[in-house]
């Protein structure tokens, strides 16, 4: 169902490759190249606090000034509840007005409270069909930290190329939550501009108490996290820990060394 | 109470112009003489008639239109015509505008019949002759048949048309034009064409007096957009000239299109806050100007503020670098408004309220838009989770659980079957009894619960599980987590 990712923890490189630090100034470089339209030569970082996460994207963090896509995968692919509440998660570790583009008014501001994100951070723009040319707006205002915009279907390239130059001219984080009725939609992993995309699923989370598997109850929520597309680096999974209160993701315990497993064998 | 009326002098003789219910029902009417009218009835209440003061009157009644729609003219003697095109939808609908307006003129002791229809002539009409005080002809239907009083013509050209035998338009619109126009002159016929719509009948439309406003006309009829951008920049800067002398800033602004064929179009837009920047006003002007039909050409153009605030001077601080101000986001705000309507851009408020759908308000986005983190308001409380998606209205769902308080073991929702792993519950939510009559007993009982694939819904129960008043036990699926 997933194609194989290429894992994280690359065995120790050969001597015949660069050293990681000439490798690191050819990335500036090329990232110096790459962002032509940017008015700070160097884009601000935002960083999991998850070593395995950070370790994986280049710089050590999500790039704020650039076009990043989240998805939920299987059947939450329609209400994204999952993507949403990672987004809400990274919001609530900025500081910032956050304008968030609508197709459809389902969103329900108290779950995003749940994540962190403060209601008075938040200004909603039901757009329905004009999502990308409100988000395009809205990334054009420095004011802003963040727009977030909802997209049911299909991308242009172009369209995406416009929305990351606008949020790398103006250092605004700009989020586009992909959304579509079938499960899994092909149309969502076609190319984009986006510097990362992300896709979000649910995994079985263990009881509450694991040495009482048969007391009722509710423990944290967890995901299968797969950065599926990430400019600069490589590809990878992970299952964490729902984000909490703070917007912060929780390591798994008993998944730390093997984030690449399938989740059936990590929630065992 | 004493009839009253209103009499005027005509040459030597005095006559009634304006008659109360009172007088109306033992029979006086406007255009009596004042002689036979004081005979038929004693104790009449006599005013001296004042047609100037009614004129002001009208035109300040329609000056206070203007809330309704950017073009508003009298009708006189006793009419108000209101162009509502394309301004219906901020009433939601065509019938809340006229409830509306009917209700505040009688509130103000004014009894008004109104109409809406595709034609002024049409409305002028349905407004006098309809049966029920407030009528809607639909968009595009016919006329309807009218008495000929309804076509606003001459007391000679009624009398005559009648003496041939027309009481009604029907038959006249099914009649021979050219001896009709040879008889009773060409404005019957235009009358009849403005009533169906084939003859176009600008309103000559009113401005408040005191408004500040700026208006440009051009030798040549203007065309393009590009033209209108070059008025619209010299507009702004005028406009916001007279509003700095004033001290105000601009909430609304009509851009009025004064066409060569005598009709009028007009852009409104509004601001979160007063305003008084050229470029920022005209920036948005601009980006409605597509919606402009310019026909044949454009020969004046006039901005008007339809609403000003006072500006409240504010230190601004010197910037050091080029940024902007950070928290500034009011051009935003305006500039979204303006595209997307003023009603879809909005912050969400949380209200101390347990039911899930009423615990949120949509509220302006400006002012008291608190940006600063140090400042946040209330949120909603921490220890009851809530899905980020909620499905309006709550989807009904076939589950399996065990009475009274278990959760359910499987579900299923949309021909798909999920069995429960884990389960968090119930939430008893309570209906608003003190509020509601009808949710009196009303109880919902909430479950958070994972599928086997791990997904997290939020499922409630109606009802309590075991008493029959608190809810019919239906399952319903609320929301994701």
């Amino acid at each position: 169902m997933f194609p194989n990712f290429p894992q994280p923890g690359v065995p120790a490189a050969p001597p015949d490759l660069p050293l990681p630090g000439q490798l690191r100034d050819l990335r500036e470089r090329v990232a110096i190249i790459e962002r032509t339209h940017s008015r700070t030569a160097t884009t601000s970082l935002l960083p999991f606090g998850h070593a395995d996460i950070d370790g994986v994207l280049p710089g050590g963090g999500l790039p704020l000034g650039a076009l990043h896509e989240a998805a939920s995968a299987g059947p939450d692919t329609e209400h994204a509840a999952a993507a949403t509440l990672f987004i809400a998660g990274i919001l609530a570790r900025l500081e910032g007005p956050v304008l968030w583009v609508l197709e459809q008014p389902d969103l329900f501001a108290p779950g995003l409270a749940g994540a962190g994100l403060h209601p008075d951070r938040v200004l909603y723009a039901e757009a329905s069909k004009a999502v990308l040319s409100t988000m395009e707006e809205g990334l054009h205002h420095a004011g802003l930290t963040a727009v977030v915009a909802e997209l049911t279907g299909r991308l242009s390239l172009v369209a995406s190329r416009r929305l990351q130059l606008a949020a790398e001219q103006n250092g605004v984080l700009a989020v586009l939550i992909r959304r579509s009725r079938s499960f899994d939609d092909p149309v969502l992993q076609q190319p984009s501009a986006a510097v990362t995309r992300w896709r979000i699923a649910g995994v079985p989370s263990p009881p509450p108490l694991p040495e009482f598997p048969d007391t009722p109850g509710l423990g944290p929520a967890r995901w299968r996290l797969d950065l599926t597309r990430c400019r600069g680096g490589e590809a990878a999974s992970w299952i964490v820990e729902a984000c909490d209160a703070t917007g912060r993701l929780g390591v798994v315990s008993d998944a730390a060394h093997r984030s690449d497993q399938t989740p059936a064998r990590v929630s065992t | 109470m004493p009839p009253i009326v209103t009499a005027a002098r005509d040459g030597n003789t005095r006559l009634l112009a304006a008659v109360d219910a009172t007088a109306a029902s033992l029979g006086l009417r406007p255009g009596m003489p004042l002689t036979q009218a004081n005979v038929r009835v004693a104790g009449l209440e006599i005013h001296a008639a004042d047609p100037d003061g009614d004129a002001k009157a009208l035109r300040q009644l329609a000056a206070w239109c203007l809330r309704y729609a950017p073009l508003a003219a009298p009708d006189p003697p006793d009419g108000l015509w209101i162009d509502v095109t394309g301004a219906t939808h901020l009433w939601e609908g065509e019938a809340n505008l006229l409830n509306d307006l009917v209700s505040r003129f009688s509130g103000r002791g004014l009894a008004v019949r109104a109409a809406i229809a595709d034609t002024p002539g049409l409305a002028h009409a349905m407004a006098r002759y309809a049966a029920d005080p407030v009528h809607i002809i639909p968009p595009g239907a016919p006329p309807p048949d009218l008495p000929l009083a309804a076509l606003r013509l001459p007391e000679e050209t009624i009398e005559g048309l009648r003496l041939v035998g027309f009481e009604r338009t029907a038959p006249l619109e099914a009649a021979a034009r050219a001896p009709l126009v040879r008889r009773y002159g060409t404005l019957l016929m235009t009358r009849l064409d403005q009533l169906a719509g084939r003859v176009f009948e600008p309103i000559q439309p009113i401005t408040p007096e005191d408004a500040i406003q700026a208006r440009l006309s051009f030798v040549e009829p203007l065309l393009t957009a590009t033209a209108f951008s070059a008025v619209i920049s010299r507009l702004t800067v005028l406009v916001c000239g007279d509003l700095e002398q004033a001290g105000c800033g601009a909430r609304s602004l009509d851009l009025a299109f004064e066409r060569v064929d005598g009709s009028v179009q007009v852009l409104r837009i509004g601001t979160a806050q007063p305003n008084r920047d050229p470029a920022h006003l005209g920036r948005m002007l601009n980006e409605r100007l597509e919606q402009v039909d310019p026909g044949l050409g454009v020969e004046a153009m006039r901005l008007l503020v339809v609403r000003a605030d006072q500006v409240s001077l504010t230190q601004t601080q010197a910037a050091l670098t080029d940024a902007p101000s950070p928290s500034d986001v009011t051009q935003l705000v305006d500039r979204l408004a303006n595209r997307l309507g003023e009603s879809r851009l909005y912050r969400i408020e949380p209200v101390e309220n347990y039911v899930p759908e009423r615990s949120v308000r949509k509220v302006v986005p400006l002012p008291g838009w608190r940006l600063n983190n140090l400042q946040l308001g209330p949120s909603w409380p921490e220890d009851f989770p809530r899905p980020v998606r909620l499905l309006k209205p709550p989807q009904p769902i076939e589950a399996m659980a065990l009475p009274p308080d278990d959760p359910p073991l499987a579900f299923t929702w949309r021909g798909i079957r999920h069995r429960v792993r884990h389960a968090d519950g119930p939430e008893r939510i309570a209906g608003e009894w003190w509020k509601r009559e009808s949710e009196m007993y009303a109880v919902r009982d909430y479950y958070r619960v994972e599928d086997e694939d791990g997904r997290r819904f939020w499922l409630f129960r109606r009802g309590d599980g075991s008493d029959p008043a608190t809810g019919d036990m239906g399952w319903f699926l609320h929301g994701f987590f």
